[in-house]
């Protein structure tokens, strides 16, 4: 029976499956991570997961290799329901992860990190010799040349990814999941990964590979499977589908329903930066002499990959970097010293990763909303706190941007993703800023909170407010920005319209590491 | 159609049982105080008589104001050690300017100010005091525990070296120098309430104040609860941390003329060991040692509960060695409760967040 083939292309139901989950369900406070969730693993392949941020991929491996337990549903391996409760249980049986932040000890050799946890040991003595011999007889199968006694601090990222794989098969995985394994590697390293994933793969090791990048999921992949808002919508053997497919089964709605297209008025110059330069701690610089200028009611998109020096850019702006450089008028008036000083004079900005920098998780809503803003909630005395102040201008936000929460009191972990993005909006808001700075803004965040994300930008933007845009997102900064910068190495590298980019043009700027040279230099 | 609805009570009613229990927990520092105080009660008779609660709260009242300014130091995430021997300087400080005044070779006089002016001197040294260890955590990044761990005996030194290890004695000042009455602070009373529960009260219903509507209180618990977002929305965060480990020195030195002036002397090594009492007493009200979470109420109902605890064990003749073995058992099993609390509130959110589905 398993191995009778069906004729047409489509997944044989009977195909050999390793691993698969039936009807996983796990709930996070204020959002359904996973819903009902049937996810098949075919053994000896290379199964790809894809979904937009925040559509439940980490979730959903979380729980296959015991880091999470799923609120309802099973694990079935060959078979068998089998209990992970814990990463150890998982290893026991053979399902090892790779983190995208790889969970190395720096301070430890590559064989005691191969090994830890799992020590050899003879008499309770731990066997270095053998770690060793072992660890180097792995590297070797791996295609690497180190020795086993470097301290991973002084390897590469690349070798550290190498590292881990070597970890992983020196616990016997039979199943290796890669969490974005590319994301921070060279593209020569990216080929030599790619091959020790075939290697594995002739080894017979099934492996499953979470990627944003879609040219390698389909260059790699064997089988491809859909996730979005935490729902399986898709799967099938890579053969049959094609980029369009992908990008389709991901987004799920029509792209111009996303987005929000509404005519603003451009006004008179409303920031004006010049030469920001920021130098890197390993030489050269993050920020390298950029200056552009924003209007009032004007959309700036700011585009380029991971590490391209846009965050950067934007902390330099609100001037949480001491080392940065370089000029900033705002309405002409010149803007420095601290940041208290300059979200005083109109700036805000909504950071990148809103759990680490922009919310303060134990708080509630409300002090959350009111933290940057508290001297303008004060009595007349200028002593404390008015709390009827605070009402107001909460319950103001809460209505203006539509945050869902029964009551502004509540903790703000309890809301949903796209729910706390409104809660750090809401206040850079209330400082009453003349420049708003969203960076990738709709990270992790679900689709129709995404939609609501554009909606306020664009309200903002008619009210005259300028908006810094920052995203990885092709298709979001190109609907939604009136004009273009790319960044790439710290340097804009491309410099564009609302009707002359394309998607082609801002992805070849962005791999521009020579931007100067080339002449698109600002001025 | 029925079936569902009957269900549907059901988890209703569950869900209420659920949140008494919740409310009970959330109160438990209450809850455990009115408990011992009933115990007690019960076990020796006369326990809650006027004199009693008053010699009781005498003794919390110390560890009520080294609690308070330990809060504001571990709701912002930090720690401090050096309280103790702070509590010892400021007994010294005071009690020199009483007994030798202030030397002044240069002018070939020795000033003896008046108590008031003894009490705001003192009260300065414990602010400076604070304010090094302050300034040592934020300019030089050095960790509040191992900041303030130097200051315990920095401070401690320095009370022995004042009066090179000796007390100073009948601290009542001479008449003729227009000194006397420091005693009253320790022995007098207003409205028939002990001065020194006075203070208590004032400092706690200022500092309830200053966290819950001050803004530099919003900020306290902002920065305990995430450094780098209270930083990136504006907030001083130095600059709050230096205060609040002022904060921290003042109430250590209020502790210090109290004890010096109940006993009508100052002791170089009156306090050893206070921080850690006071870290008991704001931990089992409830306060994150993570920082963020907590409340000055919360501290003083803990301050009370190892009070009632301690003086209700003395009076039913417990040996101190039971003492410390029960006050740490409660100490710990607080915070056992405190994560089971927190626990459960999550699984809460996600239950009804399942009914809602």
């Amino acid at each position: 029976m398993g191995k009778s083939v069906l004729k047409n292309n489509s997944i044989n139901e009977d195909a050999d499956m390793i691993l698969r989950t039936e009807n996983v369900t796990k709930l996070f406070p204020g959002t359904v991570a996973l819903d009902l969730v049937n996810y098949k693993i075919y053994r000896g392949k290379i199964n790809v997961l894809v979904g937009e941020n925040g559509a439940g991929k980490s979730t959903l491996m979380k729980i296959l290799v015991g880091n999470e337990k799923c609120t309802k549903g099973k694990v079935i391996l060959e078979g068998k329901e089998i209990n992970l409760s814990s990463p150890q249980d998982a290893m026991n049986y053979g399902i090892s992860i790779i983190y995208q932040e790889l969970d190395l000890c720096p301070n430890l050799s590559i064989a005691e990190n191969i090994f830890l946890g799992s020590e050899i040991v003879n008499r309770g003595v731990i066997d270095k010799k053998k770690q060793h011999e072992l660890a180097q007889k792995l590297l070797q199968r791996l295609e690497q040349k180190i020795d086993p006694n470097t301290l991973v601090s002084e390897l590469r990222v690349g070798a550290q990814q190498i590292v881990t794989i070597a970890k992983a098969l020196s616990q016997d995985a039979r199943i290796l999941v890669m969490d974005e394994p590319t994301s921070a590697l060279s593209t020569s390293e990216v080929e030599r990964l790619f091959r020790v994933i075939y290697e594995l793969k002739e080894h017979g090791i099934t492996v499953i590979y979470i990627s944003h990048k879609l040219d390698e999921v389909l260059h790699i992949g064997d089988y491809i499977t859909v996730l979005r808002d935490g729902h399986l919508v898709a799967e099938d053997a890579v053969k049959n589908i094609n980029m369009q497919w992908v990008i389709e089964k991901m987004i799920g709605r029509k792209l111009d329903r996303l987005f929000v297209s509404k005519k603003h008025k451009i006004g008179k110059v409303l920031l004006h930066v010049e030469d920001l330069t920021l130098p890197s701690v390993g030489g050269g610089y993050s920020v390298n002499h950029v200056s552009f200028k924003i209007n009032e009611g004007e959309i700036l998109g700011i585009y380029g990959l991971k590490g391209a020096g846009r965050s950067e850019l934007l902390e330099c702006l609100i001037g949480s970097n001491v080392l940065a450089t370089g000029k900033i008028w705002l309405e002409g008036r010149e803007i420095n010293g601290n940041i208290q000083n300059r979200i005083q004079s109109g700036l805000a900005l909504v950071p990148e990763d809103r759990q680490r920098d922009g919310l303060v998780l134990t708080m509630s809503v409300a002090n959350n909303i009111i933290l940057a803003s508290l001297k303008r909630l004060l009595n007349r005395l200028g002593l404390f706190i008015e709390s009827k102040k605070e009402k107001k201008a909460v319950n103001n936000l809460i209505k203006e941007l539509s945050i869902k929460v029964t009551d502004p009191n509540s903790i703000v972990d309890s809301l949903s993703g796209g729910n706390q993005q409104k809660v750090v909006v809401a206040k850079s808001l209330l400082t009453d800023p003349k420049v708003l700075m969203l960076d990738e803004p709709t990270r992790g965040i679900d689709v129709g909170a995404k939609h609501e994300v554009f909606e306020i930008m664009q309200k903002l933007a008619t009210q005259g407010y300028g908006i810094i845009f920052v995203s990885s997102e092709l298709k979001e900064i190109l609907a939604m920005s009136d004009r273009i910068l790319v960044m790439s190495k710290g340097v804009i590298t491309g410099k564009f319209t609302k009707d002359t980019a394309t998607e082609a043009q801002l992805v070849n700027a962005s791999v521009d590491e020579n931007g100067i040279k080339n002449g698109v230099k600002h001025k | 159609m029925k079936e569902s609805s009957t269900t549907q009570k059901k988890r209703v009613h569950s869900m209420t049982k659920i949140d008494l229990l919740q409310l009970l927990l959330r109160g438990r520092v209450f809850l455990a105080l009115v408990i011992v105080t009933v115990v007690f009660a019960l076990l020796s008779p006369g326990f809650l008589r006027v004199a009693n609660i008053i010699i009781i709260s005498k003794h919390v009242a110390i560890n009520a104001l080294l609690g308070i300014g330990m809060t504001f130091v571990i709701l912002s995430g930090g720690i401090d050690l050096s309280v103790g021997s702070i509590v010892g300087l400021s007994a010294m400080i005071a009690g020199g300017l009483i007994k030798e005044g202030i030397q002044l070779p240069i002018f070939g006089v020795i000033v003896f100010p008046h108590i008031w002016m003894v009490i705001i001197l003192t009260l300065i040294v414990g602010i400076l005091m604070g304010a090094i260890n302050g300034l040592v955590i934020t300019r030089f990044k050095v960790a509040p525990f191992i900041a303030t761990l130097g200051m315990l005996y920095v401070a401690r030194g320095l009370a022995g070296l004042r009066n090179n290890g000796y007390t100073f004695s009948n601290l009542i000042g001479k008449p003729e120098y227009g000194n006397t009455g420091f005693e009253q602070l320790g022995a007098g009373c207003f409205l028939g309430i002990d001065y020194s529960i006075c203070i208590m009260i004032i400092f706690a219903v200022v500092a309830y104040f200053v966290t819950m509507r001050l803004p530099f209180g919003r900020h306290v618990y902002a920065i305990g609860g995430n450094r780098r977002t209270a930083e990136l929305s504006g907030v001083q965060v130095n600059r709050c941390e230096t205060i609040v480990y002022m904060i921290s020195g003042l109430c250590a030195a209020m502790v210090g003329l109290i004890i010096a002036s109940q006993l009508v002397a100052a002791h170089p090594a009156t306090g050893t060991g206070f921080e850690l009492t006071a870290i008991a007493a704001v931990v089992l009200g409830g306060t994150s040692l993570m920082g963020g979470r907590g409340s000055i109420f919360g501290t003083v109902i803990g301050a009370f509960v190892i009070g009632v605890l301690v003086d209700g064990l003395v009076v039913l003749g417990f040996s101190t060695f039971l003492q410390n073995i029960i006050k740490g058992t409660v100490i710990v099993a607080a915070v056992v409760v405190d994560q089971v609390q927190l626990r459960m509130q999550e699984r809460i959110r996600l239950q009804k967040q399942e009914l809602n589905l």
